[in-house]
């Protein structure tokens, strides 16, 4: 076992040690231009080391398997400019059991996958024949180990099937995209929802009318929530930067800072999803936790190092990004429903919009909570009903002002992007500035 | 290395196939607040490979390199899988060729001891502005070789060495937050990061004086551009959409995209190529073995050109401009732009503000996404003009724009071009891949701009 061995030679020259590996075998089937374009196979090994010498972290990685030594070698050189270890290794745990394995997603054949894709574009053809199709069905297998000097010993392996598509719609200079997308450690076995949202989609916003301006009310259906307020509002509760002093959140912890009716769990115990484990990325068991609980500020996300800076302990949220070190990270994320019908809300909207998808959302200052972002599919709402798609349109705010200001919160929830799982949202009020229309190409 | 990838490529059943193997090391540093939070070494040793047969792609990547005969016969296998229309390559004439590294100040050889100095330094400093509550500060620098051989007799061997800063100096006043940030880069330089007192310490000062900035008012302004919001700007309004892979397919795209096609007033000239030298995104020869060009794209405000992989060259039957790059070898390669720039006119930036009764000048990058027709800028830093005077600090702003009627609004070029060396692009989960962009300062009007309502 190579994580054996690092530890082992890690030792021998530091007083604690980690060693954390992810393998993973990946099989997408790419489809561009309405057809198959290519068939990919993506096998990749990393493995870091962490040790602890005189008070210090020293952090290696590599995925060159065939030099372990070095590995042991680059870390000890870094140590002594490492940061001074407030952590411990966690030492041997209990681990929920979360499965994430479906053994039908690994023994998946290539040909159902080329074969689910061709069906899915098919079917999309049959009702919108202008539209061109590129899209991305793969399956893959990865398993984490870590194990750690202090007893620690922790291997899981997890499937994901994944299902995405792309329309583009070209009138005269108009480009239209739709997307839609759906992951699972099991096997995607129904594509109907996938094909149903981009046939709406696409029925919604072949119409361009005239953008509006003002201060708006906005439904977000859960796409447009996810691309608009997860990245502001999650930076606040990143125990790093509460940490550093640079969340608005920072020293609030037990007061209301949104509507009452919002709750937000992290539970990275859910079954099946692709952002759940039993372990987080340091060793640490995974539990479920508020970090809204009916609007107040309930839980911080910490892995050991920044935890142990914070008096605290860590919540089992460390996560890394290939070869970085760990921080962390929310895993998977549930807003809970409210009361109110997608129809309901749209119906309510004297003059509003719908919004689906954001342009550079997440590229402002989001340490405040706030976003700008350019409406690339959204829809204008009149009398409540939905008018068509508008154009150069932005759409600014911040995220707590949002949460603060809520209209009502839909009552269906889905899943995104395999982590996050939100209802629509029904927003008060937002700046939505637009371009206003010119004769011209 | 040469001898097993040429073994590996022998005796396969196929139109065309492609091996790339690389190995590569890196340092990385990481704070938040005044204290270092990651010090990070890492290495790193890959291949993949591509091959072309009976009409389709197939590519396998991987990390152990002991079965590279197994792995060229898994990437034909793929390819027979696809099938389908026949895929072409334009002609490239074979090259061998070994391409060391160019590393003026090698960051390899600074010990890692004067990097934390140096990094020290900045983080004391930002924290030193009264009003600073926290810093962050990222520095990373490496070293890659790549190989690539092909089944047409291409050996390509090359080094790059790199070097990237980002600094963000965080203030705040209660629930409120603002930052300011600058990042730059190198192609193995590592004077760029040393002796950036000046600039880090008024960066800092920024970051406090935005707490007490107004949200500019959400409306349509005349802006000015600095160079590096600039070169963002033509980056993601244009650049992307002259990669022939997201047209080649599409016959309404390339209908809009014919060459001939105006886009922008006489005084705009848009030019991208890894053959112009000693920038982030230069390099000899891309992940094709094509050799590096320097490709006019707009020549006075029309469509003259477009970037290239041999794929795409083929099907639309122009040349290969060597623009096919790939960010490792987890990747094939795809059509990217390297060094991206608008060429300068005569005004000069007064010039430009002089005649704007009430507009926007931002500064600096924070961020830039396009979907092709519609695109996103974010600047790091922006004011008011008034009365063709550049007037008081606004908080950071995001621009967007509409790629047929902004480039057209595009109606002054100031004559000092500046390349930002910082910026790192994504496209199809590829990213960051090294680029630089630049411009002289420009004006656009009618330009969308997002704030209060």
């Amino acid at each position: 076992m190579i994580l054996e061995k690092v530890l082992e030679r890690a030792l021998g020259v530091a007083e604690e040690a980690e060693v954390f590996q992810v393998s993973s075998q990946e099989t997408p089937a790419i489809f561009e231009a309405n057809r198959l374009k290519s068939l990919e196979t993506r096998e990749t090994t990393s493995v870091a080391l962490r040790i602890i010498k005189g008070n210090r972290i020293g952090f290696a990685s590599t995925s060159n398997l065939r030099d372990l030594d070095a590995l042991v070698e680059h870390a000890l050189e870094v140590a002594p400019f490492g940061p001074v270890a407030h952590l411990q290794f966690p030492g041997k745990r209990a681990y929920p059991d979360v499965a994430v394995y479906d053994a039908e997603v690994a023994s998946f054949p290539v040909d159902g996958l080329v074969s689910l894709g061709n069906d899915v574009i098919r079917a999309l053809r049959t009702g919108n024949p202008d539209v061109l199709w590129e899209g991305r069905v793969s399956k893959s297998v990865a398993t984490v180990s870590l194990v750690n000097s202090r007893g620690t010993e922790v291997s899981y392996t997890r499937t994901v099937f994944a299902v995405g598509m792309e329309g583009l719609l070209v009138q005269g200079t108009d480009m239209l995209f739709v997307y839609e997308g759906e992951s699972s450690c099991r096997p995607i076995v129904d594509t109907t929802p996938i094909q149903s949202s981009l046939e709406e989609q696409l029925a919604l916003a072949r119409a361009v009318v005239p953008p509006v301006a003002g201060p708006l009310p906005v439904v977000l259906t859960p796409h447009g929530v996810a691309g608009m307020l997860l990245m502001p509002l999650l930076s606040g509760f990143n125990g790093q930067t509460v940490l550093q002093g640079a969340s608005p959140l920072a020293g609030r912890l037990g007061e209301k800072v949104v509507d009452e009716r919002i709750t937000l769990r992290d539970d990275p115990t859910v079954p099946y999803i692709p952002g759940s484990h039993p372990s987080d990325d340091e060793g640490v068991p995974t539990t479920p936790k508020p970090l809204l609980d009916r609007g107040v500020a309930s839980t911080f996300l910490y892995d050991l190092q920044t935890a142990a800076q914070a008096g605290t302990k860590s919540t089992g949220n460390a996560s890394r990004w290939t070869g970085a070190a760990p921080s962390p990270a929310a895993s998977v994320l549930l807003l809970q429903e409210g009361d109110a019908s997608y129809p309901e809300m749209v119906k309510d909207m004297a003059e509003g919009l719908v919004v689906e998808r954001l342009l550079g959302a997440g590229q402002s200052n989001v340490l405040a909570g706030d976003f700008h972002a350019n409406v690339l599919l959204g829809y204008r709402v009149s009398k409540g009903k939905v008018l068509g798609r508008v154009k150069d349109t932005m759409i600014s705010g911040n995220v707590y002002q949002v949460l603060n200001n809520l209209l009502g919160i839909g009552k269906a929830s889905r899943w995104i992007g395999g982590w996050f799982k939100t209802p629509a949202l029904y927003c008060g009020s937002l700046s939505v500035t637009a371009r206003p229309r010119r004769d011209g190409p | 290395m040469r001898e097993i990838i040429t073994q590996a490529l022998h005796g396969h059943n196929a139109e065309y196939v492609e091996v790339r193997l690389e190995e590569g090391q890196g340092t990385s540093l990481q704070y938040r607040g005044g204290e270092v939070e990651d010090v990070v070494r890492s290495s790193g040793l890959g291949g993949c490979v591509r091959a072309l047969a009976g009409g389709g792609w197939g590519f396998a990547c991987f990390n152990d390199l002991s079965h590279l005969r197994q792995k060229v016969a898994e990437a034909v296998s793929h390819a027979r899988h696809v099938g389908g229309e026949r895929v072409r390559l334009a002609d490239v004439e074979p090259k061998v060729d070994i391409v060391p590294a160019t590393a003026p100040r090698d960051p390899r050889q600074v010990p890692l001891a004067r990097k934390k100095e140096i990094m020290d330094q900045y983080a004391q400093l930002m924290l030193s502005v009264p009003g600073v509550q926290t810093c962050r500060l990222g520095y990373g620098d490496g070293y890659r070789k790549t190989m690539v051989a092909t089944s047409q007799g291409t050996y390509i061997q090359q080094e790059r060495v790199h070097v990237t800063l980002r600094l963000a100096a965080i203030a705040r006043d209660g629930g409120d937050v603002q930052q300011a940030s600058v990042s730059l880069g190198s192609n193995g330089d590592f004077s760029v990061v040393e002796d950036l007192r000046g600039p880090v310490q008024e960066m800092a000062q920024r970051a406090v004086a935005m707490l007490k900035a107004p949200q500019v008012k959400g409306s349509e302004y005349t802006v000015v551009l600095d160079p590096v919001l600039a070169g963002v700007f033509i980056h993601e309004a244009f650049g992307h959409l002259s990669e022939a892979d997201h047209v080649y397919q599409n016959d309404r795209l390339r209908e809009i995209m014919t060459l001939g096609r105006q886009f922008g007033g006489r005084h705009l000239n848009v030019v991208d190529g890894a053959a112009i030298p000693g920038l982030r995104g230069s390099y000899s020869y891309d992940n094709e073995g094509t050799p590096a060009t320097k490709t006019s794209l707009i020549r006075e405000g029309v469509l003259v050109g477009r970037l290239h992989s041999r794929e795409t060259a083929a099907k639309m039957g122009e040349p290969p401009t060597g623009n096919a790059r790939a960010m490792n070898y987890g990747f094939p390669p795809i059509v990217r732009m390297t060094n991206t720039l608008i060429e300068p006119g005569a005004a000069t930036l007064e010039d430009l503000v002089a005649d704007i009764e009430e507009g926007v000048y931002a500064r600096n990058w924070y961020g830039g996404m396009t979907s092709m027709e519609m695109f996103t800028f974010s600047a790091g830093e922006a004011y008011m003009v008034r009365h063709g005077k550049v007037a008081e600090l606004l908080r950071p702003v995001m621009l967007t724009g509409n790629l047929f009627t902004t480039l057209a609004n595009l109606d002054a070029v100031a004559n000092d071009l500046a390349m930002n060396q910082g910026g790192g692009c994504g496209k199809n989960g590829q990213g960051p891949l090294p680029v630089s962009n630049g411009s002289p300062h420009i004006r656009i009007q009618h330009c969308l701009v997002g704030g209060a309502a």
